[in-house]
């Protein structure tokens, strides 16, 4: 293997001072020092106050939320299958008849109780993806907490509070639409 | 035993120790805690970041009081939390440690810096009373000696917590020490040549007399011999200043700790308030020494223009007021360029990088060591010409 030997650079007296350089040094820290001072320089963002959340992309992935259409209905089907597909078994799903006297009698099954624990949520968007009723949606909630972990379970209530909404066909059964 | 029992004792023994309270408890530890805040502030600053603004005073858990108090640059509640916090932890003992060397290193490396502040003149006379805690003729001597005690404490931290990085670090330490003490020592000796003591307040009172030693103008008098005598001053404040960043263990000269190396060198075993220790009195030893620099260099308490506790010298105007004020303005003025100093020591902490082990001996060794033995010839050639 070839060796190659760096020549040292001959330093003029001044360099070999170092006394000049740790001035400049210090000029530039203090002149950053002074720009925090005057408000020039902004770089920090003060947590509480202000948000990333103007900057978040449509596909972040937040806190898993149920999303009602737009005629007020609910979605989910209660099939379980994001209960199934949950990686860490976070998801909890007690389904229900629908009663004969509802408008919505022909779907035939709904969630009675539908739990996240969001301690357990790993936030990989895989009920998002195996939903087939688009029910499940991940938001752009990402500051959950909590003071208990009973706190800390989301339930059928707080899920759909989070999601609301969701307007737009189910695509997915419906490929031609 | 007439003496112990004589008024002038009791006076004496009773003003020595409202001036040790007053200085240990209301100026130097507050002062500390706000270095370290200022460390903190200052490093993000520099950085460009914010550093610690939010903590107030948690004013809330007092009944019948609603708000937390947090003053307008916020974070100035931050010393207390962290006291709180270091009293709270575990105060966690190794196993593997030499227990006695173990629990004696934190008190070691505190001490020495508490007791160097007793020489210092930290004002001229409040009522009479000189505001120095031991008025002693070999003060800058006294100085030296005690501060370099608290290498012991590096040392023996390091070696007690029998593990591999704190050795290294009390190794770094020790032979550190010995590079730039020399050099240290060395380099106040044309001080002490110009002013022609080696006590303290008297330093103080030349450089009132004949303009701080780095100021020489400051007194409003030109002369050639302070011109000349203003090159190795020049000098010797530079090497001293150097030597004193070694001495306070800042960096670049932070080999013992060299948190990026050695985890945190001496002190990686220790927890809570023994920890805490070891970090006052890290700060105490800055501000101990930058209190030297003033007294030195930049003439003590004094400003121009500003008489003294007896209310002599500066502007006549100024004399009508009582001394006790101007006592406690001269005492403010020179904790004020304490503070001025401490900025630059923090300052150059977040701009320079760590100087590796062999450039420190050499630095200290080939270079300090030599120009400060010039120096002294340079300033007694000057002085023996001029006089």
């Amino acid at each position: 293997m070839a060796t190659y030997v760096v020549p040292r650079p001959n330093l003029t007296w001044k360099e070999k001072m170092y006394l000049p350089a740790i001035v400049a040094g210090m000029m530039i820290t203090i002149k950053h020092l002074k720009r925090m001072l005057m408000g020039e320089t902004k770089v920090v963002m003060q947590y509480p106050e202000e948000k990333w959340d103007s900057h978040m992309p449509e596909h972040y992935r937040g806190a898993p939320t149920l999303v009602t259409d737009d005629h007020g209905r609910e979605r989910c089907v209660a099939c379980q299958l994001c209960e199934f597909i949950c990686p860490p078994r976070a998801i909890t799903i007690t389904p229900e008849e629908i009663p004969a006297e509802s408008k919505f009698a022909k779907v035939e099954k709904r969630p009675k109780e539908f739990e996240i624990d969001m301690i357990r949520c790993i936030y990989c968007g895989l009920c998002e993806e195996v939903c087939p009723e688009q029910a499940i949606f991940l938001r752009k909630d990402y500051a959950i907490t909590g003071t208990t972990r009973a706190e800390m379970k989301h339930d059928k209530a707080k899920l759909y509070e989070l999601g609301g909404v969701m307007d737009g066909l189910v695509h997915k059964w419906n490929p031609k639409k | 035993m007439d003496y112990l029992t004589s008024s002038d004792f009791l006076f004496l023994t009773g003003t020595s120790l409202l001036k040790t309270f007053f200085l240990i408890f209301a100026v130097v530890l507050p002062m500390v805690s706000y270095t370290v805040y200022a460390e903190r502030r200052v490093s993000a600053l520099i950085q460009d970041r914010l550093g610690p603004n939010r903590t107030g005073f948690p004013l809330s858990l007092i009944p019948g009081v609603k708000n937390d108090w947090s003053p307008i640059l916020g974070g100035l509640g931050q010393p207390v939390a962290d006291a709180v916090k270091f009293l709270l932890k575990e105060d966690f003992v190794p196993a593997h440690v030499n227990k006695f060397y173990f629990w004696i290193a934190p008190a070691l490396s505190m001490m020495p810096a508490l007791v160097t502040l007793a020489a210092i003149p930290f004002g001229s006379t409040i009522l009479n009373v000189p505001m120095v805690v031991a008025n002693i003729n070999v003060g800058l001597l006294f100085m030296f000696a005690i501060s370099s005690v608290s290498v012991y404490g590096i040392v023996i931290a390091g070696w007690s917590s029998n593990s591999k990085y704190p050795f290294l670090g009390g190794i770094r330490s020790s032979s550190q020490m010995i590079s730039y003490e020399l050099g240290m020592g060395l380099s106040a000796v044309p001080v002490l040549l110009i002013a022609g003591s080696t006590s303290l307040p008297r330093i103080v009172e030349f450089q009132i007399q004949n303009g701080w030693l780095l100021f020489p103008y400051s007194n409003g008098h030109f002369g050639f011999a302070k011109t000349l005598l203003w090159i190795p001053v020049i000098i010797a404040f530079v090497t001293f200043t150097i030597s004193m960043f070694a001495e306070t263990n800042r960096l670049p000269f932070d080999l013992p700790e060299s948190e990026t190396e050695l985890v945190a060198g001496y002190h990686t075993e220790y927890s809570s308030m023994k920890f805490a220790l070891f970090f006052l009195g890290e700060y105490t030893a800055m501000i101990a020494g930058c209190s030297l620099i003033v007294v030195l260099f930049f003439g003590g308490y004094h400003f121009p223009g500003i008489p003294n506790g007896d209310a002599h010298g500066g502007l006549p105007i100024l004399r009508h007021i009582p001394g006790t004020i101007w006592g406690i303005v001269n005492i403010t003025v020179f904790f004020g360029k304490v503070a001025a100093l401490l900025f630059v020591f923090i300052w150059v902490r977040w701009t320079l990088p760590r100087f590796r082990f062999d450039q420190l001996m050499k630095l200290g060794w080939l270079y300090l060591f030599e120009i400060a033995l010039v120096n002294i010839f340079l300033t007694a050639g000057i002085l023996a010409f001029t006089h």
